[in-house]
């Protein structure tokens, strides 16, 4: 009997690390059901330019599901869910939500897949990949980042993101090839590394721009024979000439 | 007394030409600019203030001058350390509107200071209006010392030392005033405030130490793990901060084509006040570690000349240098405006980066860059100009605001008559999306190649553009089949996509890096065919700049605005230019404090007084403060190119008018005593020489000065001094003539003239950035010349 009550209080254990810890409803439903309208809106406003009609379900339902509030400086929190980039201390910021949910959208992963990103940040970028893929790899460079990042996914159930402080320039080598690769900060240059640890077939998404104001954004595509095509795409309705569409 | 106005207009000066260098480091140049030009509605407030608390003021006049001048060094340094703590960040304004609050608290902190400074010489001229002319002299002369040493004090220190310099000579002048008291405490009190100078030197630096937004490129360098800074150099020019990271080093290579093998090898970066990045290279003597270089799109003249003779102008950190230096060519003269950066490249770092520029084929020069190219009679076959400014900066239209006369149609045309037959001009830019300055690159380069005789420029442009940078080349004699076909190749190997060549097929516009229509490919098409209707439809300000509208960086068209503005949350806002908005939001919140501030209590006082003429007289002194600065303004510009080195121009041009115009000053005292005499009312005859003057010079004498552009630095240095004096010289007089004159009829009215001549400098500061954007700044003298005139007729005749 003694025995059993173990077994039964281990699995219920195992089943609370299993689930999310935010899996219970929270006070943030509603403007976090709020925030998916923005971003529907957004997405349907700018369809002619970022070539997606609309987003990837499971991307929806992920920015629908991860609690953005856990991932901002608390007196921030109420701010979490507007469509808006919010500073996270060390001069990086957690990304606009609809940006985020394009980048995801346009790094187009399948549930058995392995992404990397560079640059964990508030590491919400990576709990969004976390729900939609099977292993999430994330590099930071500024230490109390990834520190506050490891503890708040780990605390948050998400078992399936590795991550570690250090040079994301040369990739995660034990862990490619993957099958995604997310930049989050603007970077002058593609790392030659980070392409070559991109599966044929695979995406690589960076931001373009100043912190707060991202410009535009550089899908990479590695065809099947290993050979590169790019997309770049000014993810906003705004077309440059009078009367042209 | 004189005395002590002259060191506090000097050190107010000198206040606030350290602020904008240390806001510009700690914060972004259009903030500081915003942040500092209202700042300085304190001269205006100041009037406000005397006006109020006249009686009260001048009865202990030597006790408030002092006072005011030992707050102002108080306040110069306390302000300055208190407004590091306000967490202002300008970029995130379009979306958290507290921002304003902290950005409005940063202008009320920075106008104490000058508050106290303006109240210092307000109180000293409207006390003795009856010598204004010799009250302003001193007032000018000391403004005109000040600038000319706090430049020279910022080659020995870095500008937050340069804080203590200037409450130092605060402190001296409220000693300096307390030496006439009449009371004795006030004359014991101005003993102890000479003793106080020692204090200020004990003062600890790090109380001073600059907190840099954490969202500049060096912040944000530092914050990454094992990052350490080398060293730091400050002069005039900028603050240069050398970082190394041992554990992810520096890697920058704009453009590098996905195609490289490998990235840069270790970099150590450099930043100019905390941003504007260069990258010194790491060279062991292995040539496999340089591989890079030739994946990069600067590599693409190499590959259509043979051991080219190479210009760079903007040597930097030394990157186009070894492009230039492992590519072929036979030989380098590269071109730096900052001597710290090439003595750090030659000494400190020399060994770090395999001694580059002290290598047998290179030639460091350091020079502004236009200047080196008008004095040069070489000729080269290649001609680069570097890539300085970093990108988010150049994104975010920080430099909206900044005259470059490197970007210019007569600098394209002075750099295409420096090329050799065959020579080409390449030049690389952040590539922005829509299109903005590719497109204005090569508008310029078309208007530059048809002023030289080139009917159809077509033939002689080339474009390519990698994921994020734009390179244009210009050839002289235009391309052949040959270079084309290289140049496609070129493109080929390194997944770049050409932009521009004469016959290109549009279908080759969009292959590697898609676009969702070929913009650049379109644009540049159209600039060669209709351009007038296309710069005309374009949302963007695409006309090339000049040397009299120096504005390259300038994009804005105020029809785009709602459109942007309307989608600022859905990416929008980063194709805003914020530095002109800024400019134009300077004006309005100017306008309106200036309203509450000054006019409003102007006009309350007027409305208990049974006084007339004040609207007159006050429309006088307003008129006065915007067309000084206007002229002033303009021919510190039209100088600037003309003596080659911004700073050492600012500084000669800035001194010499005003110690000029206060030897005007002192002079029209003479017209005092002829007041009321049957001559000629000597403001008419001031007034129409200033506007013969300054006509005469921006439609005659500037265009030849270009001629002597090659003469020894000194005597170019008093040539333009030389012209400058009679125009900065009658300049002086107006003022002190009205000062006169209002102190004889309406003596109550003199401070008032004080701050509304104040305010209206503030408003004449942003204004003339504004006018020389659209109109250019030989409108900009006109204007000021039709100021002028008008100013005269405001007047009120002298008393007979």
């Amino acid at each position: 009997m003694r025995t059993l009550r173990v077994a039964v209080a281990l699995f219920a254990l195992g089943t609370a690390c299993a689930l999310p810890a935010h899996a219970e409803s929270d006070a943030f439903a509603e403007p976090r059901a709020a925030m998916m309208r923005l971003i529907e809106k957004d997405v349907a406003l700018t369809r002619e330019f970022t070539g997606a009609a609309q987003f990837d379900a499971r991307v929806m339902q992920a920015m629908a599901r991860v609690p953005r509030h856990e991932f901002v400086p608390g007196p921030l929190r109420n701010h979490a869910y507007e469509n808006r980039p919010l500073p996270i201390g060390h001069g990086q910021t957690i990304s606009q939500p609809y940006i985020v949910a394009l980048m995801s959208d346009l790094a187009d992963v399948d549930a058995d897949e392995k992404v990397l990103e560079v640059g964990t940040g508030s590491g919400y970028q990576a709990a969004i990949l976390a729900e939609l893929v099977r292993e999430v790899y994330s590099i930071e460079i500024i230490e109390p980042l990834a520190e506050q990042a490891r503890e708040r996914l780990a605390r948050l159930g998400y078992a399936n993101v590795t991550t570690r402080l250090g040079d994301g320039y040369y990739g995660w080598q034990e862990h490619a090839p993957f099958d995604a690769i997310l930049v989050t900060a603007a970077a002058n240059h593609v790392p030659p590394s980070l392409i070559a640890q991109l599966r044929a077939g695979g995406r690589l998404v960076i931001p373009v721009g100043a912190r707060f104001l991202t410009q535009q954004l550089l899908l990479v595509e590695k065809n099947a024979d290993g050979s590169l095509r790019t997309r770049q795409i000014l993810p906003v309705r705004f077309v440059p000439l009078t009367g042209s569409h | 007394m004189l005395a002590a106005v002259a060191l506090v207009s000097g050190s107010a000066i000198a206040y606030e030409i350290l602020l904008m260098r240390l806001l510009s480091i700690v914060q972004w140049h259009h903030f500081a600019y915003m942040i500092i030009s209202l700042a300085l509605l304190g001269y205006g407030v100041s009037g406000t203030f005397i006006a109020l608390f006249k009686s009260r003021l001048q009865r202990a006049l030597h006790g408030s001058f002092a006072a005011s001048a030992a707050l102002f060094a108080i306040s110069a340094v306390v302000c300055f350390v208190l407004a590091q703590r306000i967490p202002f960040n300008g970029l995130e304004l379009v979306w958290n509107p507290y921002q304003l609050v902290y950005l409005s608290a940063l202008y009320l902190l920075f106008l104490v200071p000058f508050l106290f400074a303006a109240t210092c010489v307000g109180l000293a001229l409207t006390t003795f209006a009856w010598a204004a002319g010799r009250v302003y002299l001193f007032d000018l002369l000391g403004a005109g010392c000040g600038a000319m040493a706090i430049v020279a004090v910022l080659f020995v220190v870095a500008p937050q030392g340069g804080l203590k310099f200037v409450a130092a000579v605060a402190m001296v002048a409220a000693s300096l005033a307390c030496v006439g008291a009449e009371s004795a405490r006030v004359r014991f009190a101005g003993s102890l405030t000479g003793t106080a100078v020692l204090l200020l030197l004990v003062i600890p630096m790090d109380w001073l130490v600059l907190r840099l937004s954490p969202y500049k490129g060096l912040s944000q360098a530092l914050a990454a793990v094992d990052a350490r800074p080398l060293g730091e150099y400050s002069n005039p020019l900028g603050l240069l901060t050398v970082v190394d990271n041992p554990t992810i080093p520096f890697r920058y290579a704009p453009g590098l084509s996905f195609n490289a093998p490998r990235g840069p090898p270790r970099q150590l970066a450099v930043f100019t006040d905390g941003d504007a990045v260069s990258a010194i290279t790491h060279i062991d003597g292995s040539l496999d570690s340089l591989t890079y270089l030739d994946y990069t799109p600067g590599a693409l003249p190499y590959h259509l000349l043979d051991a080219p003779r190479v210009l760079v102008l903007g040597a930097g950190g030394g990157h186009e240098v070894l492009l230039a230096r492992h590519l072929g060519a036979s030989w380098i003269d590269a071109v730096e405006l900052n001597p710290l950066m090439v003595r750090l490249l030659i000494d400190d770092l020399g060994a770090f980066a395999g001694n580059l520029f002290t290598t047998h084929n290179v030639a460091v020069h350091v020079s502004e860059a236009r200047a080196f190219v008008a004095d040069s009679r070489a000729r080269f076959d290649l001609i680069k100009l570097a890539l300085l400014d970093s990108a988010a900066a150049s994104g975010a239209g920080v430099h909206a605001l900044s005259e470059s006369y490197l970007y210019t149609v007569e600098a394209f045309a002075s750099y295409l008559q420096h090329l050799s037959p065959g020579g080409i001009l390449a030049i690389t830019r952040w590539l922005k999306l829509p299109p903005r300055d590719s497109l204005k690159l090569m508008a310029t380069a078309i208007e530059a190649l048809r002023r030289a005789g080139v009917a159809d420029p077509s033939r002689h442009l080339a474009m390519v553009r990698s994921w994020n940078t734009v390179t244009l080349l210009v050839r002289n004699g235009g391309f052949s089949s040959a270079d084309i076909e290289r140049l496609r190749e070129f493109c080929r190997a390194r997944s770049f996509d050409a932009v521009y060549y004469h016959g290109m097929p549009a279908s080759e516009a969009n292959r590697f890096n898609l676009l969702s229509e070929p913009y650049f490919h379109m644009g540049a098409t159209r600039l060669l065919t209709d351009a007038a209707a296309f710069t005309a439809q374009y949302k963007f300000h695409l006309t090339p700049a000049t040397d009299d509208q120096p504005y390259f960086y300038h994009f804005f068209k105020w029809r785009t605005l709602p459109e942007l503005y309307a989608l600022r949350a859905q990416g929008g806002a980063g194709l805003i230019e914020w530095g002109y908005l800024l400019l134009i939001a300077t004006l309005l919140q100017a306008g309106v404090a200036g309203g509450v501030l000054i006019l409003l209590p102007l006009w309350l006082q007027g409305r208990s007084r049974s006084g007339s003429g004040g609207l007159r007289t006050g429309s006088y002194f307003f008129v006065l403060g915007l067309a000084f600065l206007f002229i002033e303004i303009a021919f510190i510009q039209k100088l600037i190119l003309f003596l080659g080195n911004p700073v050492y121009a600012v500084a000669v041009v800035l001194s010499g008018f005003l110690v000029f115009a206060g030897l005007g000053s002192g002079f029209s005292t003479r017209f005092d005593k002829l007041e009321g005499t049957r001559r000629a009312d000597p403001i008419h005859v001031v007034t129409a020489i200033i506007a013969v003057i300054a006509t005469g010079y921006v439609l005659l004498l500037l265009d030849l000065l270009p001629l002597a552009i090659g003469l020894a630095e000194p005597l170019k240095v008093l040539l333009a001094l030389l012209v400058i004096a009679p125009l900065a010289f009658c300049m002086g007089m107006p003022f002190p003539i009205g000062l006169h004159r209002v102190s004889v009829r309406r003596p109550d009215f003199l401070p008032w003239a004080w701050g509304l001549n104040g305010f209206a400098s503030v408003l004449s500061a942003a204004l003339a950035t504004l006018l020389a954007i659209q109109f250019g700044f030989t409108a900009l003298v006109l204007c000021g010349s039709a100021l002028y005139l008008g100013a005269a007729w405001l007047l009120p005749a002298p008393a007979r």
